[in-house]
């Protein structure tokens, strides 16, 4: 079953700059589906078109049979997804224990029901509950993206969207990132749609993915076929993951 | 109230962009005017460009009102605005009120002393403070302290995608963010407004009563028997207005920030900018509607 759809979506800015140009793609339900493409070529422009949060030029996006254009299914639309953002977008006014349950309190009352949530995820996502009562200021960018993953499981999202996991982390941890995002979501069982310029996290993450170039989708596929498609700029981005050096400009 | 806004003017406001425009058309082909035309073209387009920004304000400033009645609503939000908008701004206004009303009753006795009406020091100096002085400058210094740091604020909440996660996790910005600071302005405001005048009175009552001669007694009897409530009440309604603008421009500049630090910087100096002017123009428009001049 298609859980969501990308129907030609265009979007360009006010200085005339078209960063999408046609985007088609179908993600599958319970898929784990990762979006591919060089830097500033709108992978988090799409991700937010789909949020809903950029409103698209022409074209459709679909989730669920349910329209991104509608107003009065947006609700029920915004309802389904959850986004880890690519610079975290905790609210700094608030602690980590408060970040997790200002979420929840949105779709659940009960204060203390909140609470133990909030502590389970935060735990779930290997926090230590010294940090809780901190702000996001004060901790490090591999706590933040933790946290951060912690609210957006915590409202139990039928889709979970992850824009540049591990940009920002040094190796070691955004192997451990990866590893957590993973488990996460196989644990859940649900959609998953993750972009990223990164080649070797999309291959650990998924092992279908689809390549963001000029304003479209230019290839959709095994990960592990990206190396013989027969593309050009897919195979020279697949070469260039691998190695620097043998990349052509 | 529709008289300001009578037909002459709302006729001058359309009518003037489209004389630039045409103007800047017929003079397209004249070479020699190019600098002419460059000149109209580009008044046109400000002008064009200001009118746009005008609706833009206008239409997000409804929005704003209309968030303030729909629930949910954010009570600790809107107590944590109060106590930073209004509590926090006390010692400034306090202080700014404070020596405004000293130097205007200073100021009063040196011109009243030339016309012998020094007994009339202490009803211009309430007068002057509840219907203008007052409520300017609290809005003014308010709108300084206040405008930019929410402009700021929201500003770096939009660059760091703050405002989107609330978005995505069913929170309405609008209602989360922006009716708490206006319903804030518009509370502590007034209130403000009304500590600004005490202090203000008490302040001609240190120069007059130290300096110049008067009785403690006889200054407060003066200032009580000149006033009358229209005065107070005129000056707590522009405080209300002050606020309401002073929040709606903060929380306009900060959601409307473009990315990045010197963004987030531009828009808390629009914000400020912005709303001491119409804090100025609300002023002048408010005082002849209560007083029909
Ligand atoms: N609000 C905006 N106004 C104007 N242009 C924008 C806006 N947001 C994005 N862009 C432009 O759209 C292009 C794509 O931006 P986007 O953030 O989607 O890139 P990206 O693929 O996510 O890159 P990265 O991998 O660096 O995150 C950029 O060139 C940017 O200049
Ligand atoms: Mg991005």
């Amino acid at each position: 079953m298609t859980k969501i759809v990308f129907e030609n979506v265009h979007k360009k800015f006010h200085n005339n700059f078209r960063v999408l140009n046609g985007v088609s793609l179908k993600v599958a339900d319970k898929e784990v589906h990762v979006i591919l493409g060089r830097s500033g070529c709108g992978k988090s422009v799409l991700l937010k078109c789909l949020l809903g949060i950029l409103q698209v030029d022409s074209g459709d996006i679909l989730v669920d049979g349910l329209s991104v254009k509608k107003k009065e299914q947006h609700r029920d639309y915004i309802r389904k997804f959850s986004i880890l953002f690519q610079g975290n977008a905790l609210f700094d006014s608030m602690t980590i224990r408060g970040n997790v349950e200002f979420g929840l309190q949105q779709i659940n009352r009960n204060k203390s029901e909140c609470r133990s949530i909030a502590e389970e995820k935060l735990l779930a996502v290997g926090l230590d509950r010294r940090i809780f009562d901190l702000y996001p200021a004060e901790i490090s960018g591999g706590m933040q993206k933790r946290a951060a993953l912690a609210r957006a499981i915590a409202i139990e999202p039928e889709v979970l969207l992850f824009d540049e996991p591990t940009s920002g982390l040094d190796p070691i941890t955004s192997g451990v990132i990866c590893h957590l995002l993973r488990d996460t979501v196989t644990k859940l069982q649900i959609t998953c749609l993750t972009i990223t310029h990164d080649l070797k996290v999309a291959e650990f993450l998924s092992d279908h993915s689809s390549i963001l170039n000029d304003g479209a989708i230019i290839w959709t596929g095994k990960t592990k076929e990206m190396k013989r498609c027969g593309d050009e700029f897919v195979e020279n981005f697949y070469r260039a993951s691998h190695s620097i050096l043998e990349v052509s400009a | 109230m529709l008289g300001f806004f009578d037909q002459n003017t709302l006729l001058l406001m359309i009518a003037l962009p489209l004389l630039l425009l045409v103007v800047s058309h017929i003079f397209n082909g004249v070479a020699v005017c190019s600098t002419m035309t460059n000149l109209v073209a580009s008044v046109g387009v400000y002008t064009l460009s200001a009118l746009q920004g005008i609706g833009k304000i206008t239409f997000f400033a409804a929005s704003g009102i209309k968030s303030c009645f729909a629930p949910p609503f954010y009570f600790r939000s809107t107590i944590n605005q109060i106590i930073v908008i209004g509590f926090y701004s006390l010692p400034i206004v306090g202080l700014t009120a404070l020596f405004a009303g000293m130097v205007l009753a200073m100021q009063m006795h040196v011109g009243f002393t030339r016309f012998n009406a020094e007994g009339s020091i202490a009803s211009v100096v309430v007068i002057s403070m509840t219907r203008e002085l007052g409520p300017v400058f609290a809005g003014l210094m308010v709108a300084g302290r206040m405008s930019s740091s929410i402009a700021a604020e929201l500003g770096s909440m939009r660059v760091s995608e703050q405002i989107d996660a609330l978005v995505t996790l069913h929170v309405d910005p609008l209602k989360f963010l922006v009716a708490p600071r206006i319903v804030a302005g518009v509370l502590t405001l007034p209130l403000l407004v009304f500590v600004a005048d005490v202090i203000g009175v008490l302040g001609g009552m240190i120069v007059s009563t130290t300096l110049l001669n008067f009785s403690v007694g006889s200054y407060v009897v003066q200032t009580i028997s000149n006033l009358e409530l229209m005065d107070v009440l005129s000056g707590l309604a522009k405080a209300a207005a002050f606020g309401f603008s002073i929040a709606c421009f903060g929380c306009y500049h900060g959601f409307n920030s473009e990315l990045g630090a010197r963004g987030v910087g531009e828009s808390a100096t629009t914000a400020v900018v912005s709303s001491c002017i119409c804090i100025l123009g609300l002023n002048y428009l408010l005082t002849a509607v209560f007083f029909g001049i």
